[in-house]
Order: C-alpha cells, then sequence, then structure tokens
C-alpha cells in the first residue's frame, strides 16, 4: 500500500487543500474497512507468504531447478517421491529435476506475469479511459467506437496467432495478455473521469492554464486510484489463468524457465502414471494465489468502491 | 431499436476487414509457410505447389482474391494443409459440434449458476452460502486442462461408464464429458455474479418493503428481484459465450470431438492460411453476434434502457 | 435459425443415442492417429499415417511381408532387363476396382503420370523422381508433358518402367504408397470429390466409409478384393486422439487396439502389461546437426570442439534414464536394423563413457575452449515437443556436467524451427531422419554435400564420391563402412539413438509385423485370437 499513500502524498504537496483532506480521510476509511474484512485479511498475509516464497524460497533447499542427476535410475514413480531426507520437498519432475526449486521459480514468473499483465492492462486502459473522458467531444466518441471495435476481436486468438509467429518471449506474454483486458477499464476509467472532470479542482487548473496531460497525469489519474486499484486486483488472477491456458497450448514460457501452469500442464499429463506429486504442489500454489486474489480484490472493492457504500 | 441494430451490423463490416487485414499480415510476416517440412520438398515440386494454390501472387492480389472470392462465391478456399478438405468443409464439419456441446456447457452453466448464486443470496452468511462460495472459488481456479484428465481417469478409466472421447454423431454419452469440463469455470463466475447481484438487489428499499409488507419470500425472489439481479449476468454472457468457444480448443484436444476449437491454434501453427483466415472471420462474426444479442436481451429485460 | 436447428439435431441424437450405443463391431481393429491425414488421396499422400490409411484401401504392385520382405501384390512378379534399366510387372488377373471395373496396368501409367504432373502439385512428386524413372525431372518442371515419363501399358496386364540408374533396390521402392494406382475412370468423373467416402473407389482390402475430419476414418471390408477370403478383420477405424496420454486413457479403457506409448511410460507399462506393451527397431536416427556454415559459431569449424561434445553425451543414459524404450544408442549415423547393413566399428562406440569423457575433455582443452580456455556458449535448436525437450534437457545437462559448457534451448515452433534450419541460424539443432526405403544409401545421401536434407552444411569431397560409387558398386557395404568412419573422425553430425517403434497393441490382434523396421502393416494379414 506505500505506493498509494505515496501519490496521495504527491498530490497534498502540489496542490487545492481541499481535495488534500478528503482523500486522507477516504483512504483511512478504506483501509479500516478493508481491516474489518477477515477472510481479505487472512488472504492478504497469504499473499505476502507466497511473494516471500517466490523470492526467497529458493534458498531453503541445496537443489536448482536445473540440475538432473543422471545416477538417478529407475522409476519415477518410486524414485521421484516428495521426501525431506534427499532434500527434494516436493519430489522430482518429468525430467528428474528438483520440483520444489521448480515451484518456487514457475510461481516467481506466474506472479510476475500476473502482476506486470494487469498493470499492462490498468495502464493503457486507464489512460486511454481519462484522456477520452477528459477531452471528450468527437475524440471521445472516435476513442470510444475505436474500443467498441476492438471489443469484438476476439484477442485470445490473435494472441495466439501473434505468439505461434513471433516466437515466445515473456515480454510478449505480458504485453499480450495485459493488452487484452484494457478495454473493460478504458470505459470504467473513462465514466469516472465524467464526473470527476467538473469538481472544482479541475476547474481551477483549467482556469490557471494547466495543460491538458498535466492536469490528467496529475489531477484525473490519482483520483481514479481507488478504482484501478481494485480492478487490477481483480484481473491479477485472470491473467495468471490465461498465461496457464497458453501454457498448455505449449505457448508459455521457454525452458529452462517455467511457470505454475506450464508446471500443473505437466503433472495433468502425467497424471494417470502414479506421480501426482507433479500436479497437486504447484496445483495448490496456483489455487491459493488465485483464491487469495479474490478475496483481497473483493475486500478493496468492498472498502473502495464508493458505489457499495 | 432497429436502428441500433443496423448501426451494429453496420459496424461489424469495418471490425471483420481490420480483423482480416491483421491477420493477412501476421500470416505474411510469420516466418515459414503451409508447404514446410521436415524434408524440405525440392524447389520445382515447392514450386508447382505454390502455383496451385495461388501462393506465387502478390500480396496485395492474394488478399484481394480472397476477399472478392469471400463475397462473390461464398468461398473460403481449400485448406493448404488437410488437401483434401476445403475451409468450408472444415467449419461446415466442426462447428455443429463446438457449437452444440458449446450450447449445452452454456445453458448448464446459466441455471446451475444462477441456481447456486441465488441460494447463496438468499441464506446469506449460512452454511449454505459458504459452501456455494467455496465450490464457485474452487470451479474458478480450476483451470480445465486438469479437469479434463481427471473427468477422463474417473469416469473413462475407473468407472468405465462414458467414452473417452470421439463425437459419433453427437450422441449423448459423447457430450456429457465435453460439456462438464467446459462449463465448470462458467458456471463458477456465473454463480459469484448471481450471489453479489441478488445480495444487493435483496439490500434495496423496494425488496425491504415487499418483506415488510410480508409477502412470500418465494414471490419477491421471483416476481420482484430476479430481473434486477440478472443484469450484471447478463452482461457477462457475451464474452461467456465467445470465451466457451475459444476454450473449446482444450475440450477438443482432450475429448477429440472432431470440434472447430483445435483449429485455432493447428491452422496458426501449420501455416494453414486459408484456415486461419476462415476461424478469424467466423471468431469475429461470433463476437460481434453475441456481444450484439446480449445488448438487445438487456433492452427488453429492462425497458428504461433505449438505444 | 441454425441454433434451433442443432438444437433439433442435438435432441433428435440424444434420443437415438440411446437406443443405438456403441453397436460394438466384433472383428474390427481400431488404432489412435496423432492427426487428421493432410491427404488419402495416394498420389498426395504425405504423412505416415495418411500412408497407414492408404495401405488398407489399395494395393500397389508389391506389398511386404511380416519381416519387410517384397512379395506380390497387384503384380504377381516382374522380370528385370539385363542393364537393371527395364523392369515389366505382370498384374494379376483377378484384381478388380471396388466398383467391379478390373485394375489395368493402365491405371499404373495415370496414377505415377498424375503423381509427376505439375498441376496435381503433389508434396511426393519427388518420390518419382528419386525412382529415377526417365524423363521424371523434366515432367515435375513442367518441361515436357506428363504422358513422356518413362511408363507405358502395352496391354491391360503388362506395366514397363524405364529407369535412368540401375537401382538394386527397386522392387522395394514400388511397395511405397505415392506408387499406388488410382482409378482413372472414378477421377476423371469426380474430380477432387474422389476422396471422399461413397466416391471413393478403391482396390484393396477396405473401403471407405466414413470420415469425420479431425475424429474419425473407417473402412471396411471390400468384397472385391481379389484375396477377401483370406482378410479376416471386417472393419478397421481410424480414431483421431491429438493427446498421447488421453489415447493411452482410452486404450487401457479398451476403446483402442493399438496406441503409441508416451515417453518414458515403457517400463512400467511393460511391467503391468507385458503381453501389450511392444518395442521394436524402426529405420530411423535421431541427431544433432552441428553448423559447419561460414555463418555459424567458430568453434564448430574445430572437429575436436564438435567431437568433444559428441563424445560428452552419455547415450546409455539417454537411452536409458530418458527416453526408456530399447531404443539403441547411436555412434554410427546408419542404424543397424537397415537391410544389408553391417554396423562398422567406430572408435568411440566401444570406449567406456568414462573414457569418453576424459577424451571429451582434452579434446576441448586442447581446442583452447572449456573452463580453462575461452568459455563455450551453445545454443540447442529444437522445435516444441514433449520428448524433444526432455532430450535437449538432458544433453545441455551433460554437457554442463561434464565440459562446463553454458547451454541455452531455443524450443520452436515447427514452421519458425524448419526456417531456422534451412537459413542455418542454430549452433546445434535437432534432426530425424527415416528412411525412404530399406537401404543404407537413404541415410548416408544426407551426408552428400548437395543434399537438400544436409542441414549441417557438410562438405567432404571424398565422401560424395564415395556415395555416387556406392550407387552402383557391386559390394557398396565397404563403401559404407569408410563412409561411416569418416563421419566418426570429423563428426559433423552427434548421432544420439536409433528408434524404436513404442506401443500398446491389443493381444488380440494377431499377425503384427514386429519385424518390419518401416513400421508397414497390412490390416488384411491380421487375425483375432479368442
Amino acid at each position: 500500500m506505500t505506493f498509494v499513500d505515496k501519490d496521495a502524498a504527491e498530490e497534498r504537496q502540489g496542490h487545492a487543500g481541499h481535495d488534500q483532506i478528503a482523500g486522507r480521510s477516504l483512504w483511512a476509511d478504506a483501509r479500516h474497512r478493508f481491516f474489518q474484512n477477515k477472510a481479505a485479511v487472512v488472504s492478504m498475509v497469504v499473499l505476502l507468504l507466497i511473494l516471500l516464497f517466490a523470492l526467497f524460497g529458493g534458498y531453503l533447499n541445496e537443489h536448482n531447478g536445473q540440475f538432473i542427476d543422471f545416477t538417478i535410475g529407475g522409476n519415477l514413480r518410486e524414485v521421484g517421491k516428495p521426501s525431506i531426507e534427499n532434500g527434494h520437498y516436493f519430489g522430482l519432475d518429468q525430467d528428474k529435476r528438483d520440483l520444489y526449486s521448480r515451484t518456487v521459480q514457475g510461481t516467481r514468473i506466474s506472479l510476475l506475469v500476473g502482476v506486470l499483465g494487469a498493470l499492462v492492462a490498468v495502464v493503457v486502459g486507464t489512460l486511454y479511459g481519462a484522456i477520452a473522458g477528459y477531452v471528450g467531444g468527437k475524440t471521445d466518441s472516435i476513442m470510444m467506437r475505436a474500443v467498441d471495435i476492438l471489443m469484438s476481436i476476439p484477442f485470445m486468438f490473435v494472441l495466439i496467432i501473434l505468439l505461434v509467429i513471433f516466437g515466445r518471449s515473456i515480454g510478449m506474454l505480458f504485453v499480450g495478455i495485459g493488452l487484452i483486458s484494457w478495454l473493460d477499464m478504458s470505459r470504467i476509467a473513462r465514466g469516472q473521469t465524467l464526473s470527476i472532470k467538473n469538481k472544482e479542482f479541475v476547474e481551477a487548473a483549467i482556469a490557471t492554464g494547466v495543460a491538458p496531460m498535466t492536469i490528467i497525469l496529475r489531477h484525473i489519474v490519482p483520483n481514479l486510484l481507488g478504482l484501478v486499484i481494485v480492478y487490477a486486483t481483480l484481473l491479477v488472477p485472470g491473467m495468471i489463468l490465461a498465461e496457464s491456458f497458453i501454457s498448455f497450448l505449449g505457448l508459455g514460457v521457454q525452458e529452462p524457465n517455467t511457470s505454475l501452469g506450464a508446471l500443473i500442464n505437466f503433472g495433468a499429463q502425467n497424471m494417470a502414471y502414479g506421480t501426482l506429486w507433479m500436479l497437486y504442489f504447484p496445483l495448490a500454489f496456483f489455487v491459493l494465489i488465485l483464491t487469495a486474489f479474490y478475496f483481497v480484490g473483493d475486500g478493496l472493492r468492498d472498502a473502495l468502491d464508493p458505489k457499495d457504500r | 431499436m432497429l436502428n441500433y441494430i443496423l448501426r451494429r451490423l453496420l459496424i461489424a463490416i469495418p471490425t471483420i476487414l481490420i480483423l482480416v487485414i491483421i491477420s493477412f499480415v501476421l500470416m505474411f510476416a510469420a516466418p515459414g509457410g503451409p508447404f514446410n517440412s521436415e524434408r524440405p520438398l525440392p524447389p520445382q515440386t515447392l514450386a508447382n505447389i505454390e502455383a496451385r494454390y495461388g501462393l506465387d501472387q502478390p500480396y496485395v492480389v492474394q488478399i484481394f482474391n480472397y476477399i472478392k472470392n469471400i463475397v462473390l462465391h461464398f468461398d473460403f478456399g481449400p485448406s493448404f494443409k488437410y488437401k483434401d478438405l476445403s475451409v468450408t468443409d472444415i467449419i461446415a464439419q466442426g462447428f455443429p459440434v463446438t457449437l452444440t456441446y458449446g450450447f449445452w456447457s452454456f445453458v448448464v452453466a446459466v441455471v446451475s449458476g444462477v441456481s447456486l448464486g441465488v441460494v447463496a443470496a438468499i441464506r446469506h452468511n449460512s452454511k449454505v452460502d459458504y459452501a456455494a462460495v467455496g465450490v464457485a472459488i474452487g470451479a474458478s481456479v480450476l483451470p480445465n486442462f486438469v479437469l479434463a484428465p481427471i473427468l477422463l481417469l474417473i469416469f473413462t478409466l475407473w468407472l468405465g461408464w462414458l467414452p473417452g472421447g470421439g463425437w459419433n454423431g453427437g450422441q449423448i454419452e459423447y457430450i456429457i464429458l465435453p460439456v462438464i469440463a467446459l462449463s465448470t469455470s462458467y458456471f463458477a463466475s456465473i454463480a459469484r455474479l448471481t450471489r453479489s447481484s441478488m445480495l444487493e438487489v435483496l439490500n434495496t428499499g423496494f425488496i425491504r418493503t415487499a418483506r415488510a409488507k410480508g409477502l412470500p419470500m418465494r414471490r419477491i425472489i421471483w416476481k420482484h428481484a430476479m430481473k434486477p439481479t440478472i443484469m450484471p449476468v447478463l452482461s457477462y454472457l457475451g464474452p461467456a459465450f465467445v470465451g466457451m468457444i475459444t476454450g473449446s480448443v482444450v475440450i477438443d484436444v482432450y475429448f477429440s470431438t472432431g470440434g472447430i476449437g483445435q483449429y485455432f491454434v493447428n491452422s496458426a501453427f501449420n501455416r494453414d492460411y486459408s484456415v486461419i483466415m476462415g476461424i478469424t472471420i467466423l471468431v469475429g462474426c461470433l463476437t460481434i453476434l453475441f456481444n450484439l444479442v446480449v445488448d438487445i436481451l438487456y433492452a427488453w429485460i429492462d425497458p428504461k434502457i433505449r438505444y | 435459425m441454425t441454433v434451433k436447428n442443432i438444437l433439433k439435431g442435438g435432441t433428435a441424437a440424444f434420443v437415438l443415442g440411446l437406443g443405438s450405443a456403441a453397436a460394438a463391431q466384433d472383428s474390427s481393429f481400431t488404432m489412435r492417429m496423432l492427426d487428421e491425414s493432410p491427404s488419402i488421396d495416394p498420389s498426395l499422400i504425405e504423412d505416415v499415417s495418411g500412408s497407414d490409411i492408404a495401405r488398407q484401401l489399395f494395393e500397389g504392385l508389391m506389398n511386404q511381408d511380416a519381416e519387410g520382405n517384397v512379395i506380390p501384390g497387384v503384380a504377381t512378379d516382374y522380370e528385370v532387363s539385363e542393364d537393371g534399366l527395364t523392369y515389366t510387372f505382370n498384374l494379376r488377373d483377378g484384381a478388380v476396382w471396388s466398383d467391379g471395373e478390373p485394375v489395368k496396368a493402365s491405371d499404373f501409367v495415370y496414377s505415377w503420370q498424375r503423381a509427376a504432373n505439375p498441376e496435381t502439385a503433389s508434396p511426393y512428386a519427388w518420390y518419382i523422381e528419386l525412382m529415377s524413372i526417365e524423363n521424371a525431372s523434366a515432367v515435375i518442371a513442367g518441361e515436357v508433358d506428363p504422358s513422356e515419363l518413362g511408363v507405358e501399358a502395352p496391354d491391360d496386364s503388362t506395366f514397363v518402367v524405364h529407369l535412368t540408374t540401375p537401382l538394386p533396390y527397386f522392387p522395394q521402392m514400388v511397395t511405397h504408397t505415392t506408387t499406388f494406382p488410382v482409378p482413372e475412370h472414378v477421377i476423371t468423373e469426380l474430380g477432387d470429390a474422389w476422396v471422399e467416402p461413397g466416391n471413393m473407389v478403391s482396390n484393396g482390402a477396405y473401403v471407405l466409409t466414413e470420415r469425420v475430419p479431425q475424429e474419425r476414418l473407417v473402412a471396411e471390408r471390400n468384397e472385391m478384393y481379389w484375396d477377401n477370403e483370406n482378410t479376416s478383420i471386417e472393419e478397421v477405424v481410424f480414431l483421431i486422439i491429438n493427446d498421447e496420454n488421453v489415447a493411452l486413457t482410452r486404450y487401457l479403457a479398451g476403446e483402442l487396439d493399438r496406441t503409441e506409448v508416451p515417453t518414458g511410460q515403457y517400463p512400467s507399462l511393460s511391467e503391468e502389461y507385458p503381453d501389450q506393451a511392444v518395442s521394436v527397431p524402426s529405420l530411423c536416427t535421431y541427431y544433432y546437426n552441428y553448423n559447419l556454415r561460414d555463418t555459424g559459431p567458430e568453434w564448430a569449424q574445430n572437429a575436436d570442439v564438435r567431437k568433444a561434445l559428441s563424445l560428452a553425451v552419455d547415450r546409455d543414459v539417454l537411452v536409458e534414464n530418458v527416453l526408456q524404450a530399447g531404443q539403441i544408442p547411436a555412434y554410427t549415423f546408419t542404424p543397424g536394423a537397415t537391410a544389408g547393413f553391417e554396423v562398422p566399428e567406430v572408435p568411440f562406440a566401444t570406449m567406456t563413457q568414462e573414457e569418453r569423457n576424459e577424451m571429451a575433455q582434452e579434446l576441448l582443452a586442447g581446442a583452447g575452449y572449456g573452463p580453462e580456455g575461452e568459455p563455450l556458449e551453445v545454443e540447442i535448436l529444437y522445435n516444441t515437443s514433449e520428448g524433444h525437450r526432455q532430450i535437449a534437457v538432458a544433453v545441455s545437462q551433460m554437457w554442463q556436467q561434464t565440459l562446463g559448457i553454458t547451454s541455452t534451448l531455443a524450443n520452436m515452433e515447427w514452421q519458425t524451427f524448419l526456417e531456422e534450419r534451412g537459413n542455418g541460424n542454430f549452433d546445434v539443432s535437432r534432426a530425424g531422419w527415416c528412411g525412404d526405403y530399406n537401404e543404407a544409401s537413404t541415410f548416408l545421401d544426407l551426408m552428400d554435400s548437395g543434399s537438400g536434407y544436409n542441414d549441417a552444411a557438410y562438405v567432404n569431397e571424398e565422401v560424395d564420391t564415395m556415395l555416387a560409387d556406392a550407387k552402383t558398386a557391386e559390394n557398396p557395404q565397404e563403401l559404407y563402412t569408410q563412409i561411416e568412419q569418416i563421419v566418426a573422425e570429423e563428426m559433423p553430425v552427434i548421432p544420439l539413438y536409433h528408434y524404436t517403434s513404442v506401443f500398446m497393441l491389443n493381444p488380440a490382434i494377431q499377425g503384427w509385423p514386429y519385424d518390419n523396421v518401416q513400421g508397414n502393416f497390412y490390416v488384411k494379414d491380421f487375425t483375432l485370437s479368442e
């Protein structure tokens, strides 16, 4: 939450005092409401723990996710079992690599894809919507018509073609997945902008001759923040799910990198062969992350969304 | 209203055109071509094949011919990969299959999702509610490529109740597993949406008034609360149906149903240019159509909305 | 409208479905196919599954027996001219198409001309060229009319082929599906639509009755087939199942008679189902190409480095721990299963892995690379596939562990992979080669500097000369031995293993040709045991 406070602080330094007080009490209010919600708080803690796991989990055992021990012969079903003694806490994967390290790595990539994908969607969507809403008139109607047209394009399909054709890279994944979902955000942002636009502090800024782009970035966008955070939190699980679907298609991240989606896919393929740990360890993390994000998102929405108050 | 529909349909034309052009550009920018294989063809053989499929023409001529053939003859050309079939054959065979299991999945997801959501909302904060929320979240985070093999193991291998795949002209026992696998995550989303929507509606003034007047709960739900509850769910259905069609690739891979889904990916892998185009146009049209249908339904349910 | 119609269709199927639940055929053979076949028109077939289907529907001049030997098909016998350039096939009397028309020599003439005709645009036109038929290249290039092709039908039951070079293995070549006859009278009438069920007239033991793209293909007994009374299986069903794990599940549930075994699952399956899990050698080699082009990496020009990398790959571990299905470690390019081929002795085949590793480290250090010298970075290019991925991961780990070489995996989707490999944008790239016919030259020809499949861009004039000589040599084995030894010394490629065909087969099916290394099977020869 620090980054929200920082933005609010910046806003306080530069602009109208009236807004400053309203802003502060709004955030304090929201924080209070959020911490009343037990499910959301627990989920927040779970997410933090998973984040720690993703960042530092690799230090907890001596194996690395790339190393294959060729001396291990025999059937994976027997030799690959999870065990505390040999340090393979989650067992071995289909290539006899340490699944624990792979899971740490996969969690990191999945979180990265989810968060960055949501960030791309939110940044593009908010700016687009704010500009359309603020400028208004012909520009607005052209920009929103364009959104209508883009909404009719099956983006998942276009993304598949893109990934097939231009090769797979994590960058392409972020951008591609993010670009699929900025359209909804732009509509919401525009709606909010329309109502903020006529507030006194905006009119004051216009009167003192501040450039339109500066107004959008300095005055409109900070006031959309609550909405943006809620939407972003709710987007992350969708992004992670989308990444897992892409991994299923074989278009996900490249070896030796991996993601939870890719690990789950391997586990699911080998489900019938008595190596279930390959499925349930990564799946458990996947489910935990998604569920926690849902609850946190719901909690934030209840806390921040003015409509529900 | 009619005016509005017409306008939306008119927008569809440039949308599809943009889509066609994007796909064409992507296709030709792609490395490889439909006739490459592990052992490269001798140049002469390759030249003969390319001439037969018109790939020796300049790009602009190819695009022009492609659009011309569709507009004049409704001809989408032959598949470059599956040489015995035309794009029309492929769509005519695969699309009804996808639409059949897609439709049943849709029905199952909507009926069970809405019911569960309503029940959970009525019994807010009871055990039933918690169970419903648990089921819904569990179902929404389980990817269907995990669910599908689980279903196969249980119902085909262990219990032996249902065939493990195929379509066989759409007999009921071949449809059940695809429908379960496809509908689960949508069922979950619909249940969650319905629940929160219903909770909101139950808290509004007019419902409270109705309850205060002592009207029976059943009547309140059906007569008054249902309509406003369904509105946000409705707007989810358009994208949901399109998502089901796109998501059908998982179903086709796991249940070998022979639907259109597998071509979403395969045609791009195979550089089967004509099939990529045909499918792009099909999915584009469907997306536009379902968004439109949802908007019309919206207006029909809520007469306050005018276009 | 459409939705409504489909709904009705759905309900109708619902009602019918309960009545006719899977009327199991008493005597059918059901096998899995990975993907819809691009074509089942013999002249256009380009993949293995298309050939597997066509071999049931059509019959060529010659067939193969369970060991892969050439036996009579439509032709009862043949004569070769003394110079080896003219083959005369005598066709049997009773051979008829499934519509009752006799199979004439002119059908073969028509079929071969059609395959070579540029208008047909067959991806296998090159096969006609490979058979060295007179004028084949000119016909394919469109320089002369297809009727100029060196084949003729002096009468209805005599088919004559004129070659430009004597090919001792020519009779083997006419068991290939590209050489199968097609019914001229049907194709001229129906055009491209002749391949549809109901239209397709064929001369094999089965005739096409149903084809649902990406779902199934069904062929039933052809009553008109000349040897119909010896056919015992009534129906052949090909089910398209993309996912091999799903296919295995369905096999175990009794829905299939044959399916492939997923990588790594053979040991446990053969333990659990010893009478069903099969692993037989097949005529293919899996190898890695070095990029020997000037544009390739500098280290690849150094034979010592190439040898070091090859030596450091523990093929036994690859075969026993990764593939685990009886594959044969490869130290030479040509598989030992090839007819009339004796695997030559190459030095590194007989060493132990410790000796190889030691030698590899020395060679690498001597070349100035490795831990003490210049660090080496190698990129392994392969196409997206679980099997290729596992091999690449293992090989890169072996290089890392033995030689301290960092390698990255570049996994590309098929078409991009082909493009990159063809253009020489790689350090090391995966490749696999299966013999077109059962003779060593089908493998060693890849070492020819002029070969279109020489992806390593290996040039050695001595090898080129020996390959040309081997074509007409009395005893080509000597030359093959020398070529293999040169290849083992210069190491333009890293042979990794020779394939085995690994599958599950219903034990009730008798007569599977386990010893046919090309894997060509004829369902008409199968019987069902009780």
